[in-house]
């Protein structure tokens, strides 16, 4: 019986270290996100991270939208999208980075359509970076088409937010 | 006693990975107006491990023309033509009667089976099949096929299969399978899992192997799985899209679509000498191929005419004509075996519905009244077409025939059921 306990609070420990294991990946990570951006108010995540430079440059690339979205059956960049996106151009023209866009569909209509419409919103996002001036050889283009919803519900709401293309 | 309880091991072990799967079950939602009424009585014999007798009915009755009789209201169990008091059939209003006797032989099953006519009193034939135990199921929808077809004069296609996609779980935390199943929903088996979307199956012409498009490297690929031995072989991974594989009904080519020049374009692939020949050349989406019998000609969507319509392509030529001119999106065509009937993702007031058109008269026909339906696939007899549709959030198969007199359900236990692909015949 008390070996019994024993191995039972042993397999506690373990699943709890297991769970703690995966649960402190995320924050970190997290943290490191968090570090990039200059907060005054937050030291602990400026200190915990090592790598962190001295830069107190604030890129505005860092709170511009990241996803834009589309018209049913559209590719055509709306006007936020825009305005957002010569922010990230401008950024991207000082500090070449790669980068990935994620170009996505709603469920309604067929869904190798709906890839290759996925496929044709990221390049409109392409082609108007590297218009507004970034080397397109740093541009990743993939789209998932209908199959990677951001929200499940099927609505003109749900439908307007999974219409998108991610900036990653 | 040691092997029976090992047997029951082997079930459990089953049995829990099959509580996660989506396994189909039938839901008939509409039938025609006077389906022929029909007696499969149970088996005499060697006791098989299926009930032959009862998958025989479920799928004369999945079919839509037949009302098979319970076995509760038979008065009696004949099981051959001999043993038939016919007035017993009359009674029930039976116009057909289906007796038959297995016997094991040589560690086979025998099942001799007859079809009877009521009213003349006739037999109309009687056959023989044979195998193991565990082809219990495939014996069952042999006679199906053979009772279907005598009446019908149509050749059955319940010893098919059907392939799909399903998907469980949201967000970042989905899991993509694909499965095959029997024609009615039975055997499922996983062929392919992963955490990245899997997409587009198709099944090549002698039903042994399947191409589909896999998300497993990171980026959609199409690769081709034997059924047997689950051997794959990853067939393009050119940069952009790599996507709607349709193999040609001679088994020599692919058709499938290609990004890699910045604009998706239909390609052949020879699968013997691995070349790809672009077969479109247009900045619009061509995409979704599907090959014409003859595979010389395929039909494909494009939105060259401004939105989404069905074209067709002669290889030979490259010459393309427009098929639909109903409504102002069309997509994903296939034909059904007969070349001449084309089906396809029809809007409709804003709703998507399967739709077919007869390429000689050009009727044109909304067969659904689901919604978000999409993924039309025919029965290689042409009887009926499966597709995708929405049942609340849920994906879920259903079916219709193509004079859309009878409709059915094949919901999901669990997850998302899609993009169904009915296979050829098996033999």
């Amino acid at each position: 019986m008390k070996t019994q306990n024993l191995k039972l609070s042993l397999l506690f420990a373990m699943l709890f270290g297991l769970l703690a294991g995966c649960a402190s990946t995320q924050p970190s990570d997290e943290a490191g996100d968090v570090a990039t951006v200059p907060d005054e108010t937050v030291e602990t995540g400026v200190v915990d991270d090592g790598g962190v430079s001295g830069d107190t440059y604030e890129d505005p690339a860092l709170s511009a939208d990241t996803v834009f979205y589309f018209d049913f059956d559209k590719s055509v960049l709306k006007p936020e999208a825009t305005a957002a996106l010569r922010i990230h151009a401008e950024s991207l023209r000082n500090n070449p980075r790669a980068i990935r866009l994620e170009g996505h569909a709603d469920e309604r209509g067929t869904r190798e359509y709906n890839m290759a419409l996925g496929e044709r919103r990221a390049n409109a996002v392409k082609e108007f970076l590297m218009l507004e001036g970034v080397n397109g050889s740093y541009i990743d283009v993939i789209s998932y088409g209908e199959e990677r919803p951001a929200a499940l519900d099927s609505n003109e709401s749900a439908w307007s937010l999974n219409r998108r293309v991610e900036l990653n | 006693m040691l092997k029976k309880l090992f047997g029951y091991g082997c079930l459990l072990l089953l049995a829990a990975p099959g509580l996660l799967r989506a396994e189909l079950t039938i839901e008939i939602t509409h039938g025609v107006d006077d389906p022929t009424p029909i007696a499969v009585v149970p088996l005499g014999g060697a006791q098989l491990p299926e009930n032959i007798s009862r998958i025989t009915q479920e799928d004369l009755r999945r079919s839509g023309l037949f009302r098979p009789i319970p076995d509760t209201d038979m008065l009696s169990f004949p099981t051959n033509a001999k043993e038939v008091y016919y007035r017993d059939w009359r009674l029930l209003g039976a116009e057909y009667l289906v007796v038959g006797n297995s016997v094991m032989r040589e560690g086979q099953f025998e099942i001799t089976f007859s079809l009877l006519q009521v009213h003349s009193g006739k037999t109309l034939f009687t056959k023989v099949v044979k195998g193991p135990a565990k082809r219990a199921r495939d014996l069952a929808h042999y006679i199906s096929d053979r009772v279907y077809e005598a009446i019908t004069g149509i050749r059955g296609a319940f010893s098919t299969r059907v392939a799909y996609i399903t998907s469980m779980g949201s967000g970042d935390n989905i899991t993509y399978r694909l499965m095959v199943s029997d024609s009615d929903g039975a055997r499922e088996n996983l062929l392919l899992e992963s955490k990245e979307p899997i997409m587009s199956p198709a099944w090549s012409p002698d039903a042994k192997q399947l191409v589909y498009v896999s998300f497993e490297s990171g980026r959609p690929a199409i690769y081709r799985q034997k059924l047997a031995t689950a051997e794959r072989e990853k067939l393009t991974n050119f940069r952009g899209l790599n996507g709607a594989p349709s193999w040609s009904p001679d088994g020599k080519k692919l058709a499938l679509v290609l990004s890699k020049d910045g604009n998706p374009e239909i390609y052949m692939f020879d699968l013997q000498s691995r070349q790809f020949t672009r077969l479109t050349r247009h900045f619009s989406i061509d995409t979704e191929p599907n090959w014409m019998p003859d595979s010389r000609s395929l039909i494909f969507t494009s939105d060259r005419g401004g939105n989404p319509q069905i074209y067709k392509l002669t290889v030979a030529n490259n010459r393309v004509e427009r098929l639909t001119f109903t409504g102002n999106y069309n997509a994903r065509p296939r034909l059904a075996q007969d070349g001449r009937t084309l089906v396809m993702v029809h809007r409709n007031n804003g709703n998507f519905h399967i739709a077919s058109q007869d390429l000689k008269t050009g009727d044109f026909r909304v067969l659904t009244e689901t919604y978000l339906d999409e993924s039309p696939t025919v029965a290689p007899n042409g009887a009926m077409l499966l597709y995708a549709t929405k049942q609340g959030k849920k994906g879920v198969l259903a079916a219709v025939s193509l004079d859309a007199g009878v409709r059915f359900l094949l919901p999901a236990r669990q997850g998302d059921v899609r993009e169904p692909a009915w296979s050829p015949f098996l033999n």
